[in-house]
């Protein structure tokens, strides 16, 4: 579904990614973690294509992000991503939040978009609160919106960058559970996130980078219970202490 | 001391508010073109393209280094020619307002330019990206996401600034077009009540202008407890 080739970006001679090589199979959930600045969110942003990047390949779904020639903006209507501050649309309600892709971009009715929109906010659980702003809402509810509103897409895999981060920590565990059913459904992912408790659960395989560069990519259990390198058995030692 | 006799005023209010009629018109004109325009230009300015953000740069920066007298007296003298030449028209045809507007607009796009600009780039990075991360164009996020949070910010500074151009109107009795100042001027004139007229005029000024002011103010806090 996603196969990254030898992916190398840098903003100047700062190197941000260096020859990052791994593959997303349908259904799979990957989680990426790494100590900050280690280049993760940078990395699935270049799964689609919101950060370029200077070499290698990427492929999504058999179509080249790094392709000039590839229309990104139809690769991006495919793939769905949740951002760490959530970046609903604050101007419009939920439900046109919700909406507002559909219509324009994949062209449904807006009677079409409004049912299906009105189902993924009943999946979240969030109904009641179609008709209000998000600012009236709380993060961990703006977030579940915003995952609402990637699935609202009909994506094909989904990116998640940090999506608990910027959340109070009493709103961490009903955006994980969200995030949970989807995996649990087959929803293939890649979420880079600190949540060790969220990885253990659904992971399918862990990705460990530092430095930009991909250090680990093996099963969870694997990374868990013996990391192969030193800098992720210290990662792990400080991120499981509490 | 001068005497002041203002028995001159009652029978020209008629004239008086023609003119007025006349400000207003090149006013709300020149504010609805020149943010037409100046969202234009702030994307060009904006745009990655640099021949586009070149030339924004440069029309700003050329428009704000001259005086808005000057400007429209350009437009006066040189306009009325070239209308005349490419649509035949007859010689000595009134195209002052036409004109006057166009050199407004014109003038008041830089100004404008500046302050959209401003306003897009208030609009966090992130809403760009989440748009586009939907699979929306540049050209929908930008008109569906950016721009309306933009515009909602800059309501503010675009009505100071339509504030600013409706005083500047006063401008266009260079072109001896009887604008509501330029009426008064007439006016008083005409009949040797020049301080007086011009007094009148002034608090008529001052009294739109302010009360458009305490406006904005409101429209300011609605917007902050929004």
């Amino acid at each position: 579904m996603i196969s990254m080739n030898k992916v190398s970006k840098h903003f100047g001679t700062f190197q941000v990614l260096t020859d990052c090589t791994t593959q997303v199979h349908k259904g799979e959930v990957i989680v990426v973690c790494g100590p900050s600045g280690s280049g993760k969110s940078t990395l699935i942003k270049c799964v689609n294509g919101l950060e370029p990047f200077q070499s290698g390949e990427i492929i999504v779904n058999g179509v080249s992000v790094g392709d000039p020639k590839t229309n990104l903006s139809k690769l991006r209507s495919t793939v769905g991503m949740v951002f760490q501050n959530f970046e609903l649309f604050p101007h419009m309600k939920i439900i046109d939040n919700l909406c507002i892709a559909q219509v324009k971009v994949l062209g449904r009715s807006l009677e079409q978009a409004r049912e299906k929109g009105s189902k993924l906010l009943e999946r979240v659980g969030l109904r009641e609160q179609a008709e209000k702003f998000p600012g009236q809402l709380s993060g961990g509810q703006q977030q579940r919106v915003a995952i609402a509103r990637a699935l609202a897409m009909d994506p094909i895999c989904m990116l998640f960058d940090e999506p608990t981060s910027a959340l109070d920590p009493e709103m961490v565990n009903e955006v994980l559970d969200v995030m949970t059913e989807l995996a649990q459904e087959g929803m293939t992912m890649m979420c880079v996130t600190h949540e060790m408790g969220f990885a253990r659960r659904v992971a399918s395989r862990v990705i460990f980078m530092d430095q930009g560069r991909i250090v680990e990519d093996d099963s969870k259990e694997a990374f868990f219970q013996n990391p192969r390198s030193e800098r992720a058995q210290q990662f792990l030692a400080k991120i499981l202490h509490h | 001391m001068h005497e002041f006799d203002w028995s001159s005023i009652p029978n020209a209010l008629p004239f008086l508010w023609d003119g007025m009629k006349i400000s207003l018109e090149i006013t709300l004109s020149a504010v609805v073109f020149g943010i037409v325009w100046g969202t234009l230009l702030a994307l060009m300015r904006l745009s990655s393209v640099s021949v586009l953000s070149w030339f924004a740069a440069a029309y700003v920066n050329l428009f704000r280094a001259v005086p808005l007298v000057m400007v429209l007296l350009w437009f006066f003298l040189i306009v009325p020619h070239l209308l005349e030449r490419l649509f035949g028209l007859p010689p000595g045809s009134d195209v002052r307002l036409a004109s006057a507007i166009a050199g407004f607009a014109l003038f008041e796009a830089a100004y404008y330019s500046e302050i959209i600009r401003a306003g897009i780039q208030s609009v966090p990075k992130g809403q760009m990206a989440a748009a586009s991360a939907l699979g929306m164009t540049y050209g929908q996020s930008m008109r569906l996401v950016v721009l309306p949070q933009a515009f909602r910010n800059m309501v503010p500074l675009l009505l100071t600034q339509g504030i600013i151009l409706f005083q500047d109107t006063s401008l266009v009795y260079v072109s001896a077009l009887a604008d509501f100042f330029g009426a008064a001027y007439k006016v008083g004139d005409r009949d040797g009540r020049l301080v007086e007229l011009l007094l009148f005029a002034g608090v008529v000024y001052f009294i739109i202008c302010f009360a458009a002011s305490r406006l904005v103010r409101h429209f300011q806090n609605r917007l902050k407890t929004a």
